[in-house]
């Protein structure tokens, strides 16, 4: 996952873009590396996009940074301490997770994260400067190193990684299978959820944790810092297009992976981090439903007279 | 909605209760909330509060409040700001513990009952920006509160084809009853303060109620959206049989609807009718203080007292302080 950026594509040995497309995603192809990368991106994409369609209802998008930054020093503490780094992804996220929970678990759910935003953000911005202590006390690694932290990169991705996201994904979305309906009447009506019962604050504590693994996930495709690439992007291009939820949630993953797959492929041929393209595709997705969606209401108005 | 549209629906009450897929056990209370909903008389009392008080922070809000609300009633509650009517229904929901006195809500402890209930808080409204449609708001109503994925087409395969179309019907029905169905499938956030309420109400209505809780649901109308919401309610309470019990702070728009009023001051509180509870005399003892009810000659009341009461009446649509 961490790898020499500026040269991936002449280290992993493949030519530059040739004129037929055909021949170059089969090329990528041949390589195990890039395999598991779209295996991976794939799977990333799901998790973050599902999670992400709620963090958006909830409107809990500076959680979901903050969550994503603190993964940051997780990785560099897990490269100083020589273990694999999705392990300081997802322990440092989750922990994070936990202490957000505790922090605004006494207060309702509107006030919550908004009243704590301040301290989050001092939080965020003390871990993320730990992060980079801890990159430059793990001597021997590249600045390229610090930047996959932060930026992207998808090279040396393993298979035992890909299975590991993979459970990761599978168990967090058997948990939102179970609480999806709950969390959604909890997050846009928590007063009436409540009156019928739903236990509205262990929800938000659990979707928190949901939360922070999945920024935990996309942390180890598009790098800490670019996490909203996948976790609110999809999510809120997916919400422009359409307001019927089942809907929106199916886009989202779609959206998800297409460009996360779309990133790979041109990334393969380009000496930039991945995080970049994700990103910019992602962005480029939202601009085109909000442009369409405002000429939009007019062809509808139209038909509906008819 | 015509005559002939609610008696149908009237008639049906009774039975097609259990084609909506929520009133199986699987929801709390589900299981010997049917049995007893077929077992008591109709006349049964749907709410009954005697000696009531409530506590909030070492403080009694209120006292010896006695209430009794039979089957398709409509009642106000009434009172100053700050007094504790929201915190009554929250009692009645069974979110806030009665500090003295007896609360039977539907002839359970509240709480035990909110299956049966309907309710809608005090000011909500939706964020412009909300995607959601106003009918997903109105689904979450039927079972929003039930554990699965929010996609019911994917959790209720096969089998479930009828209780799938139930709920589909019932949610059009509601939509319908309260005169929806123009801008349901508009994002909720799009919907003006009154469609936003009548959407609500139908959430509030979805499972076929026997009481509906509604906090102030005429705050933040204009006026002519207060009396249409005001008669909307008045309906659905006569015409369906629903106990209604509403929180106001102006008892004007509703006056003419109402059955029943329960005044709730930091002297105590009265319940009975409106001429038999707004009067200078009910409303001078439970203030403390002089307090005159006057009637203009439209029917409306207005309140006049000295310095410490009018001010408690925070009316912004009548001059002088209607009640």
């Amino acid at each position: 996952m961490i790898g020499d950026g500026l040269f991936r594509a002449g280290a992993a040995g493949g030519s530059g873009l040739s004129w037929n497309p055909l021949t170059d995603l089969w090329q990528i192809w041949q390589y195990p590396f890039m395999v598991n990368a779209f295996r991976a991106g794939a799977i990333v994409a799901v998790l973050a996009g599902v999670i992400g369609w709620f963090m958006v209802l909830r409107r809990q998008s500076f959680a979901g940074h903050t969550l994503a930054v603190v993964g940051f020093p997780g990785a560099a503490a897990a490269l100083l301490l020589g273990v694999s780094i999705s392990y300081g992804y997802f322990g440092f996220c989750i922990a994070a997770a936990l202490v957000l929970a505790a922090a605004t678990g006494r207060r309702t759910v509107d006030s919550g994260l908004s009243a704590e935003s301040a301290l989050t953000g001092t939080i965020q911005a003390f871990l993320l400067a730990c992060g980079l202590l801890f990159a430059a006390l793990a001597k021997g690694f590249l600045q390229d190193t610090v930047n996959g932290l932060l930026f992207g990169s998808f090279l040396g991705i393993t298979a035992g990684q890909v299975l590991l996201l993979a459970a990761v994904t599978a168990v967090v979305l058997l948990i939102l299978a179970v609480i999806g309906r709950p969390l959604l009447f909890a997050s846009i009506d928590p007063d009436v959820a409540a009156a019928r019962g739903v236990p509205v604050r262990p929800l938000s504590a659990l979707f928190l944790v949901l939360l922070g693994t999945a920024a935990a996930e996309a942390s180890q495709i598009t790098g800490a810092l670019l996490v909203f690439a996948l976790l609110v992007m999809p999510a809120a291009t997916a919400q422009v297009i359409t307001a019927s939820p089942a809907l929106s949630l199916a886009l989202t993953v779609v959206i998800g992976i297409a460009v996360t797959w779309a990133a790979l492929i041109v990334a393969y041929y380009s000496p930039y981090p991945i995080g970049f393209y994700v990103t910019t595709f992602a962005f480029g997705a939202y601009v085109t439903a909000q442009m369409s969606t405002k000429a939009g209401p007019r062809r509808r108005a139209i038909r509906s007279l008819s | 909605m015509n005559v002939k549209t609610t008696g149908r629906r009237r008639a049906a009450r009774g039975t097609s209760r259990h084609d909506v897929p929520q009133a199986t056990a699987t929801t709390a209370g589900g299981a010997d909330g049917d049995a007893s909903r077929d077992a008591p008389a109709a006349d049964a009392a749907v709410l009954d509060l005697s000696g009531a008080a409530v506590k909030v922070g070492g403080r009694v809000l209120w006292h010896d409040v006695d209430l009794h609300v039979g089957a398709g009633t409509f009642t106000a509650v009434l009172g100053p700001n700050g007094v504790g009517k929201s915190t009554l229904v929250k009692v009645l929901l069974g979110l806030v513990p009665a500090a003295a006195g007896q609360v039977r809500v539907l002839g359970r402890a509240p709480g035990k009952a909110s299956g049966e209930i309907g309710y809608l808080p005090q000011r909500r409204s939706f964020d412009p920006s909300l995607r959601i449609r106003g009918i997903d708001v109105v689904r979450m109503g039927l079972d929003g509160d039930r554990w699965g994925l929010p996609l019911p087409s994917l959790t209720r395969g096969g089998s479930g084809r009828a209780g799938r179309r139930a709920a589909r019907d019932r949610l059009r029905e509601v939509i319908e009853l309260v005169g929806a169905s123009g801008y349901a499938h508009r994002p909720i956030g799009r919907c003006s303060g009154g469609e936003q309420q009548r959407l609500l109400i139908a959430q509030a209505l979805i499972r076929r109620p026997r009481l509906l809780l509604l906090d102030e649901p005429l705050d933040s109308l204009d006026l002519p959206n207060q009396a249409s919401v005001a008669a909307l309610i008045a309906r659905i309470c006569h015409a369906e049989n629903v106990s209604v019990l509403m929180v106001a702070h102006d008892v004007n728009p509703i006056l003419h609807h109402l059955d029943q009023v329960v005044y709730i001051a930091e002297g105590g509180a009265a319940s009975g009718t409106p001429e038999q509870v707004i009067t200078s005399e009910t409303l001078s003892r439970l203030y403390g203080t002089p307090i005159e009810v006057l009637k203009t000659s439209d029917g409306r009341l207005v309140v006049v007292g000295g310095p410490e009461a009018p001010a408690l009446h925070t009316d912004r649509h009548a001059i002088g302080g209607a009640l």
